[in-house]
């Protein structure tokens, strides 16, 4: 799968765009081209954030609405207000309890990611986590777990404090979704 | 995986743009943060770093100062370049107007990024215009690898007709990512060498005439240069229909094609500089081609240098919206119909709702707007640029107009009032960057004026909305920094005291004492002073979240009046609780809620 269109999407102050680029330096280790588009100033004050990652040869880094692949979201709410770039079959990752009602009619996983971050004691780490869920299945995305892990030991090397937290993270997103049952 | 692959790596717009500017050999880089261009900087800094480059680069107090600043090193005969927002060339407009006339010596490239939508500025103003209305070139990149690439090209453009060149990415460009391979840095080793020219430098307006007649000749000639002449996008298509996109519009209109399968029916040109346009390009277009569709943003400033209204449509002709981003989405529309293709399946709505961006939880702001509202609850509140613009979400916050605005329009309130013979309490905010920016003339004015207002200087030691800049407080390492209130005393304001607004009480009977002294003696100044909570240059204090005990009684003053978002309200129980994942225990909502519910354990 080398041509995909991503939606992140939460809230400021959740890691959205640590993530989107953490997917795209995987594909960049791929050798894949990308291009993202990312949200800042006020609307990072606890607004609404969405970034668009685009892997493979695109020109522009937008999302329109029905094409996107995957949707992930970091806060339950803000499926419904990003639903509409999914496209038809699209699968949705969510941060929540349980499978946000918005999502029914397209394959979804979701994990409680607020309270396994604060058992972990980061609840900095839900961006991870979720992360840790989408992948926790070959072949959803771009790239694979052990790839994004790779990028991550490279992108936060000599901070070996923040390594371990954030393999923890991204590894306990993997495990629970493998728990719970790999989605399809 | 060829080399050229492995060196790629990820960039931001605005990081590639300051890329191309240091590859360009440009020693001297100025600017004042704002969205989307806020980055800038930063990225030539790294760059700096990394290449190990001599550069003077600096957050300047504002925009006019951070231009005329690189224009001098320019004249010196080094590659410079400044860069701000397009609200922030307002503020430049008055050196960018003269620059234009009189020319550069070294390369010199004024950045100014625009913001279609509008995302995080006042207006939806389109840069391109100024440039127009300054008469100097300007390039519109549609992507990151082409602002790195077209930063190179305004260097050699401006050096080839000694003229200020302006690059003018927007949002899409600037907080794009993309993967970018490095290219070399050019070091031209230029020593500073100002040749003095008094009828050119410090032209009177007899010259200033005969340097008009120059520039348009320049602008002549640069219509007919080469490398920065329309691209054609399918050379292989020869169809009576033409679509001209430049920026980001661009990019969408590339991928239209793919989809609807439409690269052989449309001829399609790409404008890199809009300004200006080049005139064979403008004489063949509307000889060859019988409807020509223009998609460029934010206004139709190469629409309206075709000079034909019943060939070209555009923005002028009402195919293309006047105002709003110009979304992919619309791009595919709007295409779709100019090559008569039947109307495209509906685009689904997206959802209403989303939350309206809010100051962060146990930010000083909060505490601020609470106490100027207890303070003087009829007051009129006029307010400024920065995160504290949110304090709207307080009822805090009743005008913003531009930078450094809330002072000239607290004088402006006092004196329409006063000349009608009334009074009103009145309760200016301003951030310490923007107080610096563009609030000293102001308050000068104010003084001298005999207004009588009370101004509240949010002092968080940093420029917070647009990512934690300096600002003059901090000094430079070959600098001193400058202190906010002994500006504020040799301004001549008579009352001027600072404090916590953490501490509520406290800071709300100063408030209340300011409030007075404005009554009958003039300005009075309270500088509020507690750090910005995500400025990471600052260690965050460690401090225990409160709890809600059963004493709640849903009354939602912490929620709504004081508007905490780490403090939630349960539909279900009618009480509030505090959400720990963001709660970052200031401990304010203790001294807002009216029956005391809210409490901290002690020695937690």
């Amino acid at each position: 799968m080398n041509r995909q269109q991503l939606m992140i999407c939460g809230v400021g102050g959740q890691g959205i765009l640590f993530i989107t680029r953490l997917l795209a330096e995987t594909a960049i280790a791929k050798g894949l081209a990308v291009l993202t588009s990312e949200t800042h100033g006020m609307a990072q004050r606890g607004g609404i954030v969405v970034s668009h990652l685009k892997v493979g040869g695109f020109a522009s880094p937008l999302v329109r609405p029905g094409q996107a692949d995957v949707l992930l979201s970091l806060k339950p709410e803000t499926v419904a207000l990003h639903l509409h770039f999914l496209k038809e079959g699209g699968f949705v990752a969510s941060n929540a309890r349980e499978i946000p009602a918005p999502a029914a009619g397209h394959p979804s996983a979701c994990i409680d990611a607020d309270t396994l971050a604060l058992s972990l004691g980061d609840p900095q780490s839900v961006n991870l986590i979720v992360l840790g869920c989408l992948l926790a299945r070959p072949g959803r995305l771009f790239c694979s777990a052990e790839e994004v892990v790779d990028v991550i030991r490279r992108k936060m090397a000599g901070k070996e404090t923040a390594l371990a937290r954030a393999l923890e993270a991204f590894r306990a997103g993997l495990e629970q979704a493998k728990e719970n049952g790999i989605p399809c | 995986m060829s080399m050229a692959e492995q060196q790629k790596k990820l960039l931001q717009g605005n990081e590639a743009l300051a890329r191309g500017v240091v590859e360009s050999g440009c020693v001297v880089a100025t600017s004042y943060p704002g969205t989307p261009a806020s980055e800038i900087l930063g990225a030539v800094m790294v760059w700096q770093q990394q290449e190990e480059v001599a550069m003077h680069l600096e957050w300047a107090v504002n925009e006019k100062v951070a231009f005329e600043i690189a224009y001098t090193a320019s004249q010196t005969g080094l590659r410079a370049m400044t860069a701000m927002k397009q609200v922030g060339l307002n503020v430049a407009s008055d050196p960018l107007m003269s620059a234009a006339y009189l020319g550069v010596v070294g390369g010199f490239v004024v950045v100014s990024a625009d913001d279609p939508g509008p995302h995080s500025s006042q207006t939806e103003q389109d840069s391109r215009l100024m440039a127009m209305l300054a008469k100097i070139p300007v390039l519109d990149p549609d992507s990151p690898a082409q602002a790195r690439e077209l930063a190179g090209l305004a260097f050699q453009l401006s050096e080839r007709f000694s003229i200020p060149v302006m690059l003018r990415p927007t949002t899409r460009v600037c907080h794009a990512c993309q993967d970018i391979a490095l290219l070399p840095v050019e070091r031209l080793n230029r020593v500073a060498a100002f040749e003095k020219n008094p009828s050119r430098w410090a032209a009177t307006p007899k010259f200033r005439y005969q340097l008009h007649l120059e520039l348009n000749r320049k602008l002549a000639e640069i219509a007919a240069y080469e490398p920065s002449a329309p691209r054609r996008l399918n050379p292989q298509t020869e169809s009576r229909l033409a679509v001209v996109a430049s920026g980001p519009a661009a990019s969408y209109l590339k991928e239209t094609l793919s989809d609807l399968d439409l690269w052989e029916r449309l001829s399609c040109y790409q404008v890199i500089q809009p300004y200006p346009l080049h005139s064979a390009f403008a004489g063949e277009l509307l000889e060859k081609h019988d409807r020509i569709l223009v998609l460029e943003e934010t206004y139709g400033v190469i629409e309206m240098q075709l000079r034909d209204r019943y060939k070209v449509q555009g923005k002028l002709s009402g195919a293309v919206p006047e105002a709003g981003e110009l979304l992919p989405e619309i791009v595919e529309r709007i295409v779709a119909d100019f090559a008569g293709l039947p109307a495209a399946a509906q685009t689904p709505a997206p959802a209403a709702g989303g939350r309206r961006p809010t100051l962060c939880p146990g930010c000083p702001h909060r505490a601020s707007f609470y106490a100027i509202k207890k303070a003087a609850p009829k007051g009129i509140y006029p307010s400024d640029i920065g995160c504290y613009t949110l304090g709207i979400n307080l009822g805090g916050v009743d005008t913003v107009l531009c930078m450094g605005a809330s002072i000239s329009q607290a004088a402006g309130f006092y004196q329409a009032y006063r000349v009608t013979g009334q009074q009103r309490d009145i309760i200016a905010t301003i951030g310490d960057s923007t107080f610096f920016h563009a609030g000293m003339p102001p308050l000068i004015d104010a003084v001298a004026q005999g207004a009588r207002f009370v101004l509240v200087i949010l002092d968080n030691v940093t420029t917070a909305m647009t990512g934690n800049q300096p600002t003059p407080a901090h000094g430079t390492p070959a600098g001193r920094p400058v202190e906010i209130e002994s500006i504020v005393r040799g301004c001549g304001v008579g009352f001027v005291k600072s404090a916590d607004p953490l501490d509520l009480p406290g800071f709300t009977a100063l408030l209340k004492e300011a409030v007075n002294f404005s009554h009958d003696r003039g300005v009075a100044v309270v500088i509020a002073k507690s750090p910005c909570l995500v400025d990471r240059s600052v260690p965050r204090p460690k401090r225990s979240q409160p709890k809600v005990d059963e004493g709640c009684v849903g009354c939602k003053v912490c929620t709504e009046r004081f508007e905490c978002p780490a403090l939630v309200f349960d539909e279900a129980t009618k009480t509030v609780s505090v959400d720990t994942m963001i709660c970052s225990g200031c401990g304010v909502c203790l001294e807002v809620c009216p029956v005391g519910a809210i409490k901290r354990e002690v020695g937690a």
